[in-house]
């Protein structure tokens, strides 16, 4: 599959942003939190900025952005229509809560309720993020049980990561951030390697011979493609140039998405003022690069089953 | 609404039954598709750099061409495929804007381009490779099973099918109501044995594909002995002669 710089920074940007969210919607009623109306604008607003800039950003890759609000209507069918809705209902009970904690400072009560009810809302939209691909059934790379664990894990990882640096300006040692930081990265590297490792050892159950209803007589091979030049369905799902270079790619996404953001969190939970401060910034610059890596291998490393008629043996 | 219709027994299933075994790969009806709809429901068809390199432009129809088998059994197979019109068609359901549909009355899938956002996620959903997206116009197209040719008042009755199917001078492709166990395509797909394309990914295609028939293989279908020895030699002694020498050499020895 194509990977669209426009997709993939909208799903690691909102799936951050919805998963800081979250942790903020939960950890903050039950005090676990700095509870200054400072803090709460700055992680909300980064949070919102991050959601925002990847919901804007999606829009970019559409024929028709001017049309975008049409894609709320179809909830009852469709896991996109239901992502854009769920991001959107998100907005208002985080709205109430921003409000209730930057400009009242409460953040308990009604307001912290309002809070928790932000969390299950974002929860749901990462959620619905991971259905979009994992509900694709000719993509055997996106249509399994991998998927919406990896972008619930990998996007909890981002927000803890961005918690325990924000978190710094206010604490100087605080405990329990870049532990679960740590967790979460250890977590979602687990669920990324599990994802390589099916997609390494299983494949689709398509192959020419069913995309073609031949095979009686023996082994079907391509012998000519309809067409000499490229067209949309190769632009779009015959997308190639990653593979050569996946095993590069997948030790970087490694490296800078889980090795160094876990070894600095380490130093960030050890260590302590500005060292510690620098590890939690350094591991969130690591992981948003491993991160978009990652994600740039999960369109290219996919193979839709239209590249069977294109010459491709299995998907 | 992107939800499908309920589906009922004896419900109308217009669709296409192609020949395999007679198909020649003439790509006529690829071109009678393109002529037909660029000027159709979901014209245009634009195409870019037409008579340049890259040429790039949006086709419903498109034509490949297999081999099954190795050897004195193997085959050349021409494939023409476009929308399947499936009975469950997630190009349909995953649409978030409710422009992608399937007609309750016939069950042709439709785009409504005033309602298309462009998200391609309909050509994503789709395993066949039919839809295919005007980069001009910023909106999903597709087959539309000719919809202005089949109910068209001011065609004569009998050009009331399809572009493909009108033009095919093999008469490879046939149209009809898959719904009807009776009609004459149905009847064709019980006696040839039509099947579905990636039936394990439960699309549930409308339109079948009968396979080539097995045929026996007759002593004359095998390249004779001689002709692959004749050949063996022009090639030995031509591979250093001028390319128009061993063109004519070849030619002189048949």
């Amino acid at each position: 599959m194509h990977p669209a710089l426009s997709i993939v920074f909208f799903t690691t940007a909102s799936g951050a942003g919805f998963a800081l969210l979250l942790l903020l919607g939960l950890a903050v009623p039950l005090g676990l939190l700095p509870e200054s109306s400072g803090f709460g604008f700055l992680a909300l607003a980064t949070a919102f900025v991050l959601t925002a800039a990847g919901l804007v950003s999606s829009a970019f890759h559409l024929g028709h952005p001017e049309r975008a609000w049409r894609a709320f209507s179809q909830w009852r069918s469709s896991w996109l229509s239901r992502e854009g809705v769920m991001s959107v209902v998100t907005l208002v009970p985080a709205a109430i809560f921003a409000i209730g904690w930057i400009f009242f400072g409460v953040t308990d009560g009604v307001i912290g309720l309002f809070g928790v009810l932000a969390a299950i809302c974002a929860a749901v939209t990462i959620a619905c993020t991971g259905m979009i691909y994992a509900s694709l059934k000719p993509i055997h790379q996106w249509h399994n049980r991998w998927v919406v664990p990896n972008y619930f894990t990998l996007g909890l990882m981002a927000g803890f990561l961005l918690l325990d640096l924000l978190i710094r300006f206010w604490t100087v040692r605080p405990v329990w951030t870049p532990l679960l930081a740590l967790l979460t990265v250890l977590a979602a590297w687990w669920t990324k390697e599990a994802y390589w490792r099916f997609i390494d050892t299983t494949s689709a159950p398509s192959t020419v011979a069913g995309a073609t209803a031949l095979g009686s007589r023996g082994r079907v091979r391509m012998l000519e493609s309809p067409h000499t030049q490229d067209n949309y369905l190769l632009q779009e799902m015959g997308f190639r140039i990653a593979r050569k270079h996946k095993t590069r790619l997948r030790l970087i996404a490694r490296i800078a998405g889980f090795v160094l953001p876990a070894l600095l969190s380490l130093i960030a939970l050890l260590g302590s003022g500005m060292t510690a401060a620098i590890a939690a910034a350094l591991a969130v610059l690591s992981a948003a690069l491993g991160l978009v890596v990652e994600r740039w291998l999960f369109f290219a490393e996919a193979k839709h089953t239209v590249t069977l008629y294109y010459g491709a043996d299995a998907v | 609404m992107t939800d499908l219709p309920p589906s009922y027994p004896g419900q109308k299933k217009l669709g296409l039954v192609i020949d395999l075994d007679i198909c020649v790969g003439c790509h006529a009806c690829a071109t009678a598709c393109k002529e037909w709809n660029t000027g159709g429901h979901m014209a245009p068809l634009p195409d870019f750099n037409a008579y340049g390199d890259d040429a790039w432009g949006v086709w419903f129809n498109r034509i490949h061409s297999f081999e099954e088998g190795d050897g004195d059994g193997a085959r050349t197979v021409h494939f023409p495929k476009s929308c399947l019109h499936c009975d469950e068609p997630a190009c349909v359901t995953v649409c978030p804007t409710g422009a992608s549909y399937k007609r309750a009355e016939d069950g042709i899938v439709l785009v409504n381009e005033s309602l298309c956002i462009g998200c391609k996620l309909c050509s994503w959903a789709c395993p066949y490779g039919a839809r295919e997206f005007d980069a001009d116009a910023g909106v999903m197209k597709k087959c539309t099973l000719c919809i202005d040719r089949i109910y068209n008042a001011n065609l004569a009755p009998e050009e009331r099918q399809p572009a493909c199917v009108m033009v095919c001078p093999t008469k490879a492709r046939f149209f009809g109501d898959l719904g009807d166990p009776n009609s004459a395509v149905s009847e064709l797909v019980a006696t040839r044995g039509g099947a579905d394309l990636m039936p394990e990914l439960g699309y549930r295609p409308v339109n079948k594909y009968l396979p080539p028939r097995r045929g026996r293989m007759r002593a004359e279908d095998r390249a004779p002995a001689p002709l692959t020895a004749l050949v063996a030699e022009a090639q030995r002694e031509s591979d250093a002669a001028h390319p128009l020498l061993r063109w004519v050499d070849r030619l002189l020895s048949r």
